[in-house]
């Protein structure tokens, strides 16, 4: 496949992404979206990891290059993992005290 | 047309079609259940770019472990139903603008009037678990352990912030 329809894909799903956290108020949704964003940017990466790859085949060089993308990608992950959790134990605290999770109640950082 | 044009343009569509179903849908669970779908499309565009590790990787973590958490977060709050009164049509627009416009400027910006070929099925054996595995264990060593470090330090933040007073 060509890269340009890969690059499309993913600007179409960050695009996706941004327009769900501008529009949506349920703070879920929001942590949702920013997720999906997260994933689009990760496909991209494995499409570039690709190229370089196709690449570097092309001009005989090692045949491994292109595999620390792939690593970055599993870091990514790695960090996104640790960070939903604490995000989700922050939207619990958040519910608990105000009873709502509509980021319109969350405007004042106190209650 | 042959197989790969074919199943490419299906995760595609699969993809975006339930990605805009997330923002769409009123009740929250029916938002993480097509999220749930986007990321199984995205792991077969991995699967066709010979990404396997990354592919199991992220069905496990993202289908598995992250959606099954706001699932959790979500019932727990009572929060299945549909309950967004969504006041502000001007919002909404202007939200959805915005998006659009972000779209058509990063797709014209990135457009390349030579497109490269990336490889196809079966190609390029970079993705295979036995490359990566002695890559990360070789030259990231370091960072493999500070990422555990970094799991300990959210794990305890999180109990943290969840406990009551």
């Amino acid at each position: 496949m060509p890269i340009h329809y890969y690059i499309y894909q993913a600007c179409v799903l960050f695009s996706i992404g941004v327009a769900g956290v501008l529009t949506r108020r349920n703070a879920i949704i929001i942590f949702m979206c920013i997720e999906l964003m997260l994933n689009s940017v990760n496909l991209l990466l494995v499409a570039f990891s690709k190229l370089h790859y196709a690449r570097a085949v092309a001009a005989g060089a090692a045949p491994t290059t292109g595999t620390e993308a792939q690593l970055f990608v599993f870091f990514i992950m790695v960090v996104a993992a640790a960070e939903v959790s604490v995000g989700l134990a922050i939207i619990v605290m958040m519910y608990r005290n105000v009873h709502n999770v509509d980021i319109n109640f969350l405007n004042r950082l106190k209650h | 047309m042959n197989l790969t044009q074919v199943l490419f343009w299906l995760l595609s569509a699969v993809a975006v079609f339930s990605a805009i179903m997330v923002i769409t849908r009123k009740n929250p669970v029916f938002s993480v259940l097509y999220l749930i779908i986007t990321f199984f499309a995205i792991s077969g565009h991995y699967i066709l770019m010979n990404a396997q590790f990354l592919a199991i990787v992220n069905i496990i973590v993202y289908a598995g472990a992250i959606m099954v958490l706001f699932l959790f977060v979500l019932m727990l709050m009572n929060l299945n139903k549909e309950s967004e009164p969504q006041k502000n049509k001007y919002m909404l627009w202007s939200g959805a603008i915005a998006g659009g416009m972000l779209m058509l400027v990063m797709i014209h910006a990135l457009q390349t009037d030579v497109p490269e070929k990336i490889n196809s099925i079966g190609a390029g054996d970079i993705g295979l678990i036995k490359n990566l595995g002695l890559t990360l264990f070789r030259d990231y060593v370091v960072p493999f352990e500070l990422s555990s470090i970094l799991f300990l330090s959210a794990m305890v933040g999180a109990v943290i912030i969840g406990k009551k007073e």
